[in-house]
């Protein structure tokens, strides 16, 4: 008996690795923590009443951006681990099992757990504020988002000490990911954990562009959205084209591996180029998903400190427009070598090449905002002004692989590691970290310390460079991707090992962001006026941090930058264009438990699946399916504010009394 | 009556009495509208889900239409399908997106119970469809063509398997449904209710129709 359960734990739990052994004494001694903290402190109840069943935007968004920055940790943790194996030549700090294992998470958690949710939380915070909404379109399904991304994450992150993690890469390619390469759970954790947060993310793709069409201020022309909402629609639909495709993706390879059907398998008449195919098809619009609102914030930012309107508004729109439609059609990109033929790979070659043009409008765009502006040199602003000198050269390394010929040559070489983290780190790590900045304030109430935030920048960008730019001749030297070990005489020790210490340049950075979120709070610098960079659209025009219902009154609109053009009219005398809207009870959805319990129920069912644990799986779906009809069956979800709690609260805010 | 009025909060009150359309004073008003917009918003996010929706069998469509030829030595589609059944399952459906149209046609005339026994047809004919599909899929598994014989089989069971995955939670959501009109009668809450499935039946009755013609018609031409 014991000696079964022994042999079960030496399975289930992973073992014989210290720095894994590290982790799981981290992992507990930090639960243990928490836990003892909520308890002591009583805060249980506030926990669940306050965060876990909310179902405001504000705090849906704060819960998304607290998860990111922890996803952030993990995923640098990786891509230090990886950097100081490859540091040198000959290393033996990490085995080659592993550092597969951690490119693969690395890769993974950086981009669905750390930059989708960073933005969903962006979204959240800012778009019903600056369209002058009162939530989302369906808040409860908001919420049931962000739970779902939540739990799905969490079992992903659970594969690294239960079962152990993932290796076939962040795309995880057949055949490699099927059970004939990958017999290990692992690649169920993959599966799951990202399945899972994706019906979450389509979820919230869906949500957005109702808000965003359909819960505008009366007076709200679409010509006159602002820059970054307009970025969230086109991310949004690009969302909802492209993740339909991964759910089929994931779905098939759990098949295969499942139940042994043949879609992606070596044998059986499977077809693993059609897997290549598929994951890309959602891989490279997922990419443009994630980069289009760091355009988005970019423009707000620029205007704000530029003290000027963006320049070529709708040259901006029709540009990530056609970005969203383009981004369909190049996906066989990444994959030239593998034999498609020129035809083929000339046709993919144009339409990537294509996607410089609005690209380069936009660029333009911002410059020329900036073009004789009053600029302020806050850290959004340093944010966005290092972004464009890297995101021009990432975008020309990106056309010159786009030259199918050339590719041959640069194809999963170091080239392509530089090219791809230059657009994802300068364009946009920095762009959500220059919107987390810009939008703080409004978040929370207080601003960010400006001094320390100033040093993050700067290691970040300093770092950056001396990280990546080795590696672009690194990559023309011959070296790979994906190696964790090379010889003396390949001659790439000097400029890896440059390569590394800017990746400790970075991995400070990030500790003084966490500094100087921690001085910040300690320390508040108070904003109370609601609008602590004289800024131009709607959420400035009310108190940080916003009230339960945003907007006591919906505002009426009149202009492009309409908060900016109401305090100019201030400023020279002339009377407001606004007429006062009387105050009326304001309708607002109420909790629910449902969005945790459905996502936990997922988890369980996730789990069983990946260990094939039926007495798991099957009670997990028939939970979902109990709080699907119990939601259904709920017709009490909403409720209203009286007037003169909001004539209560505004008084409060607005220090009126 | 009088006691079930006493649940009700005084919103659906409000719309029990005046009922779809009707204006009364004040704040009534006011929630009559808002209530209007919710539901004509939901109803909206229902049709980009649809959209989600038609993607994800589009992908399905494009794994059958590149693996229907992989038979691996095992049974072929002209071997295996047999046409009766699956036209009887085509009638079948078809039919039950036409008793699902005049279940919305007895909503808007405001008859409640025209609406519950058409809905209730529907979910018989649903369920007898499902109860074909099961048979069929059975067949074929007794006579060794399972989701693992080959790649053709693999997509074909997938993606006629999730068709019939979407019509049963659509079964289930419909049954829902009736015990919910039998609770609230027809508000706006559950008008927008029977609106959005009856569009999500027509949906996969136009779905099933396309894998009518390119998996059975194609499969034994
Ligand atoms: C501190 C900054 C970062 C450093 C030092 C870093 C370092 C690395 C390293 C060493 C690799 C593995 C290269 C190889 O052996 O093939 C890698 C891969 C990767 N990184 Fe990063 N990274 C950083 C930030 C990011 C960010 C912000 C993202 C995305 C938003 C990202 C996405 C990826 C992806 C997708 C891969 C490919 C994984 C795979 O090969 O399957 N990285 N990174
Ligand atoms: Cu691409």
């Amino acid at each position: 008996m014991l000696d079964n359960i022994k042999e079960f734990a030496s399975e289930f739990f992973v073992t014989g690795d210290p720095l894994i052994y590290g982790a799981d004494v981290s992992i507990g001694l930090a639960m243990i923590a928490i836990i003892t903290v909520l308890t002591y402190f009583k805060k249980w109840g506030w926990l669940w009443r306050e965060w876990l069943t909310t179902v405001d935007h504000k705090r849906v968004g704060i819960m998304y951006i607290i998860a990111s920055i922890l996803m952030l940790f993990r995923g640098g943790v990786d891509a230090l681990l990886m950097r100081t194996q490859i540091a040198l030549p000959d290393i033996q700090f990490l085995e080659a099992e592993h550092y597969n294992q951690i490119f693969t998470t690395h890769g993974v958690i950086m981009i669905l757990f750390m930059a989708m949710p960073l933005m969903f939380g962006l979204f959240n915070i800012v778009v019903p504020l600056q369209i002058g909404a009162r939530d989302v379109a369906y808040p409860f399904l908001n919420s049931l988002s962000f739970w779902m991304f939540f739990f799905g994450a969490m079992l992903f992150n659970m594969s690294f000490v239960i079962g152990g993690s993932p290796d076939a890469g962040w795309l995880s390619y057949a055949p490699l990911s099927e059970l004939s390469h990958s017999p290990g759970v692992g690649q169920d954790f993959y599966i799951w954990g990202i399945q899972i947060s994706g019906i979450g993310s389509l979820a919230t793709g869906i949500n957005f562009i109702v808000t965003i069409l359909k819960m505008r201020a009366p007076g709200m022309k679409l010509m006159q959205m602002p820059m970054f909402s307009w970025s969230v629609l086109s991310s949004c639909v690009t969302i909802i084209f492209a993740f339909p495709i991964l759910t089929v993706t994931l779905a098939l390879l759990f098949l295969d591996r499942y139940l042994g059907a043949h879609f992606f398998t070596l044998d059986g008449g499977g077809n693993p180029m059609m897997y290549v195919n598929l994951i890309w098809m959602w891989g490279h619009p997922e990419v443009y998903i994630v980069v289009l609102p760091a355009f988005g914030i970019f423009s707000e930012v620029v205007a704000t400190f530029s003290k000027k309107k963006l320049f070529g508004y709708k040259s901006m729109v029709f540009a990530m427009m056609i970005i969203s439609v383009l981004s369909f059609f190049t996906w066989l990109h990444h994959f030239f070598t593998m034999g498609s033929g020129a035809d083929v790979n000339a046709f993919f070659a144009i339409t990537t090449m294509l996607i410089a043009i609005p690209t380069g409008v936009k660029i333009f765009n911002w410059l020329f905002t900036m073009f004789r502006g009053r600029i302020t040199f806050t850290t959004p602003m340093l944010w966005t002004l290092a972004f464009i000198p890297c995101f021009v050269i990432g975008g020309m390394t990106g056309v010159l692989l786009s030259v199918a010929p050339a590719d041959f040559q640069f194809h999963n070489s170091y080239f392509l590691i530089a090219h791809f983290h230059q657009v994802l780190i300068g364009g946009v790590a920095f762009g959500y970290f220059a919107g987390l900045s810009y939008w703080w304030p409004k978040m929370f109430g207080f601003k960010l310390n400006e001094k320390l935030g100033k040093w993050a920048f700067w290691l970040w960008n300093i770092g950056f460079y001396v990280c990546f730019m080795p590696q672009y001749f690194l990559g023309l030297d011959g070296m790979t991707r994906r190696v964790s070990e090379y010889s003396w005489d390949m001659g790439w020790g000097p400029l890896n090992l440059v390569s590394t210490i800017g990746g400790f340049l970075m991995g400070i950075g990030f500790l003084f962001q966490v500094w100087q979120i921690a001085h910040s709070i300690k320390f508040m610098e108070r904003d109370t006026t609601g609008d602590p960079w004289n800024g131009r659209t709607l959420e400035w025009s009310i108190p940080s941090p916003a009230p339960l219902y945003n907007f006591a009154t919906l505002p009426q609109v009149k202009d492009q930058d309409d908060w900016w053009e109401d305090k100019q009219r201030k400023q020279q005398g002339l009377p407001s264009l606004k007429t006062p809207q009387p105050i009326e009870p304001i309708h607002m959805p109420k909790n629910s438990a449902i969005p945790f319990i459905k996502s936990l129920c997922w988890f369980v069912a996730g789990f069983g699946f990946v260990f094939d644990w039926l007495f798991f799986a099957i009670p997990g779906m028939i939970g979902v399916l109990i709080c699907m009809l119990v939601r259904s069956f709920s017709y009490d979800t909403d409720y209203y504010i009286p007037v003169d709690e909001v004539k209560r609260t505004e008084a409060a805010l607005r220090g009126t009394n | 009556m009088q006691e079930r009025k006493m649940r009700l909060s005084p919103r659906e009150a409000a719309h029990t009495e005046v009922g779809h359309g009707g204006h009364s004073a004040g704040h009534h008003g006011h929630d009559e509208h808002h209530e209007h917009e919710h539901e004509s918003l939901k109803t909206f996010g229902f049709w980009l889900f649809l959209m989600t929706d038609c993607i994800l069998f589009a992908s399905l469509f494009a794994c059958y239409l590149v693996l229907h030829g992989n038979t691996n030595g095992g049974p072929t589609a002209e071997e295996l399908f047999e046409m009766p059944g699956v036209i009887a399952e085509t009638f079948i459906l078809l039919t039950s997106s036409f008793t699902s149209g005049l279940a919305v046609l007895a909503m808007h005339k405001k008859n409640l119970k025209g609406l519950i026994t058409w809905l209730a047809v529907t979910v018989l004919l649903g369920a007898s469809f499902i109860y074909l599909e099961v048979d069929e899929f059975l067949k074929m598994v007794h006579e060794g063509a399972t989701i693992s014989t080959s790649a053709f089989l693999s997509s074909f069971f997938t993606l006629v398997g999730t068709h019939g995955l979407h019509v049963s939670l659509g079964l289930c959501w419909m049954i829902g449904l009736i015990f919910q009109l039998k609770r609230h009668g027809i508000t706006p809450v559950t008008m927008r209710k029977v609106n959005v499935i009856s569009l999500y039946w027509h949906f996969l009755d136009v779905v099933w129709i396309f894998v009518f013609t390119i998996v059975y018609m194609m499969g034994v031409m």
